[in-house]
């Protein structure tokens, strides 16, 4: 492809470029506060600092300006690069396959020790965002309501579980389904002021939502036990029988030698089958008349009126069925952790999941299973890199340059693929033989 | 005489404080065609939509088929026989053509799907050209058409369209108000027409009504509004 500027066109661009993030980094980058010895802040100015993120946003604009194709043309082409039909139909069958032989591949490779971290860290972890992913794409990328206050629901679950287990002493099996129904309820309680407001409204009144229950969970200490949390949540056992080394525990039970990593592998299979669940539900749904709805719904609400689409309802259990997957999820995650408290059900939490589901492509669920493991795993993979201590100090944490990649992929995302990884949506009928309905071409608004 | 299939009476609606109706009445017979003409902003489509309750009506009545429905929700009021194509199209631009037809038939449940798209093939024979396509990548006739046929699968006894000619080329607009014109004659199908389109809508319209300013001016048969010199002279000038 030719350049798409000339070069002195792409300095000029460039050097404005420099400029804006060198007004950007001054209050940022260049001054910063330090504590002196008598632990007063002084303020400290770090001109360097600046030059150098003004010297790299000018070099790298100005290379995509001189020889990068212009994104604007090339990206309506893009729509088959990615993943062609051909692929993103095998690759989630693969997936799921894969999935399935994960921990015991990682057992038999690694051994107890080895394993415990990949079970874990990526898989366990990286399915509760897939699962959640999934359940906001009900509301988010089907309805079409901008909820940004999920996390309200993942909080309703988790507590849900650890209150009745501790006071009540109820079986996490009894728990998992009151947690969705609680969390269903908690939805459907959101989405009746809501009814009316869309976009921007229902995003604050969400938010608002999202931050109320992280307050009231903070605050109300008797109910919650406050900042503390709530401690000693009852473990998973297996159906009844304990993962420990007692003579009634899973191991002794089938013969197996006690080992803490069946715990993380039952926890991996029920997550995994959770996420399923939630994605055979949102799949069926999405081919009978409630789920049709919700897309109607997000096309264009007026239609949906005129045609005498019930739009309380479709909205109401667009919420409502989207919090209960939240809830389930919630669930999970106390009986894992064996603790929780509000820092777990912060609004970063609900900025991650709707990124997923922005990232993935609204709507997609290969979409957003894939962002989920590029977001989560990312993280994952940035603790990993310890060996950059040796580098910047031992003071240096890569973990918490985390927002930093999120921003980054948002911004490469926006360039390279405004409507998320997958955009294309399959009909969920057809009349004739298969054929994707690509999303790469359609403008907002009505044709 | 028969009552009227759909009753329109002392209607009143606004949107907060900009007063849209101000005591509109209109009547639609069982087989008739009638149309609402009128300038921009004139108060038409706020007419029809209000049939919709929204703008809900601040006063006045509104029978269908010898019900209130003033204060009905929009889902039954679509269950009672009455299907609505709003003003520009409003087609769900990333659902296929089925998928659009199917949002049309979902009032009734689907219950007879199957022999409604076939008759919405024999009417429009190009959708089942393009059934597996993007509704927003469909021409602004065949979205036209779409719009029609999806408020059609509901098998309404009142079919209510605002300003189906918009923006379409003379032919496409010959073609869809000839559809209109079969529907009413083979099939008895009611029609409440908005249009700007005054000339066409007029020739084939029954009855018809002129809109100023929220208020019903004029009423009378279709020919005799044709002939009228205030509708012509406000209306027709230099429309053909
Ligand atoms: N959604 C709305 N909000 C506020 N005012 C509206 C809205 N829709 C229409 N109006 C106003 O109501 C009046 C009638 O509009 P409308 O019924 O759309 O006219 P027509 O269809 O005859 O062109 C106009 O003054 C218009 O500005
Ligand atoms: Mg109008």
């Amino acid at each position: 492809m030719s350049p798409s500027m000339s070069i002195t066109r792409a300095l000029r661009e460039a050097g404005f470029a420099g400029l804006v993030a060198a007004g950007l980094a001054f209050p940022i980058l260049t001054l910063g506060t330090e504590m002196d010895q008598s632990n007063r802040l002084v303020l400290e100015q770090r001109w360097s600092w600046m030059a150098i993120a003004a010297g790299l946003v000018f070099v790298g604009r100005f290379l995509v300006l001189a020889f990068a194709r212009k994104p604007a043309r090339a990206a309506p082409h893009t729509g088959a690069r990615v993943l062609s039909p051909a692929l993103a139909a095998a690759l989630p069958r693969a997936g799921v396959i894969a999935l399935f032989l994960f921990p015991m591949v990682m057992l038999f490779w690694l051994g107890p020790q080895g394993s415990l971290k990949w079970i874990n860290n990526y898989g366990v972890q990286i399915l509760i965002y897939v699962m959640l992913g999934w359940g906001l794409n009900i509301v988010v990328g089907l309805a079409g309501l901008l909820d940004l206050g999920y996390v309200a629901f993942y909080a309703v679950g988790a507590y849900t579980y650890a209150l009745l287990s501790t006071h009540f002493g109820l079986s996490f099996w009894i728990c998992l389904p009151l947690a969705g129904l609680m969390a269903a309820s908690w939805g459907a309680m959101l989405g009746f002021p809501v009814l009316r407001l869309r976009g921007d409204y229902l995003a604050i009144v969400t938010l608002a939502f999202g931050e109320i229950v992280s307050a009231v969970l903070t605050n109300w200490s008797d109910f919650s036990n406050g900042k503390a949390g709530i401690m000693s949540i009852p473990r998973i056992t297996f159906f009844g029988l304990p993962f420990n080394a007692n003579e009634n525990g899973f191991a002794a039970t089938f013969g197996l030698e006690f080992q803490a990593i069946h715990r993380t592998i039952f926890l991996f299979y029920l997550i995994l089958a959770l996420a399923l669940i939630t994605h055979v539900v949102t799949l069926r749904l999405r081919a009978l008349p409630v789920g049709r709805a919700w897309e109607a719904l997000r096309e264009d609400e007026i239609a949906c009126r005129s045609l005498g689409i019930n739009t309380v309802n479709t909205k109401l259990t667009a919420f409502a069925l989207g919090a209960m997957f939240a809830g389930f999820a919630g669930s999970f995650f106390a009986v894992r952790q064996g603790f929780v408290n509000p820092d777990s059900f912060t609004f970063m939490e609900s900025a991650t999941i709707l990124a997923i589901v922005v990232l993935g492509g609204m709507g997609s669920q290969l979409g957003v299973a894939l962002a989920a493991v590029v977001m989560v795993g990312g993280t994952e993979v940035l603790r990993e890199l310890t060996f950059l201590k040796q580098i910047f100090g031992s003071s240096f944490d890569p973990s918490l340059y985390r927002m930093l990649l999120f921003g980054l992929a948002m911004v490469v995302m926006m360039i390279w693929r405004p409507r998320g990884l997958i955009s294309s949506r399959a009909p969920s009928v057809f009349l004739a033989q298969k054929k994707s309905v690509s999303g790469t071409h359609v403008q907002e608004g009505h044709g | 005489m028969s009552a009227p299939l759909l009753s329109i009476q002392k209607l009143e609606a606004a949107y907060g404080q900009i007063v849209a109706l101000k005591g509109v009445d209109l009547d639609i017979m069982p087989g008739e065609i009638v149309t609402v003409i009128g300038g921009n902003g004139a108060g038409k489509s706020t007419t029809m939509m209000s049939v919709f309750g929204r703008p809900r009506a601040s006063a006045g009545k509104i029978i269908f088929d010898g019900q209130d429905i003033t204060h009905k929700p929009a889902h039954e009021i679509a269950r009672m026989g009455l299907a609505q194509s709003p003003e520009g199209r409003r087609i769900f631009p990333r659902m296929s053509v089925l998928e659009n037809l199917q949002m049309g038939a979902s009032v009734d449940g689907m219950a007879h799907f199957q022999a409604d798209l076939e008759r919405m093939f024999d009417i429009f024979p190009r959708l089942k050209e393009r059934i597996d396509q993007r509704g927003g990548t469909l021409s602004g006739g065949e979205q036209q058409m779409l719009a029609i046929a999806r408020a059609l699968m509901s098998r309404p006894r009142l079919l209510m369209l605002d300003e189906p000619s918009l923006g379409l080329a003379p032919l496409v607009v010959k073609q869809i108000f000839d559809v209109i014109a079969d529907l009413n004659r083979n099939d008895g199908l009611s029609v409440f027409l908005v249009e700007q389109n005054a000339f066409h809508a007029l020739k084939l319209a029954h009855r018809g009504y002129v809109m100023v300013n929220g208020q019903i001016t004029l009423s009378g048969t279709g020919r005799d509004l044709l002939a009228n010199p205030q509708v012509r002279a406000a209306y027709l000038e230099g429309a053909h």
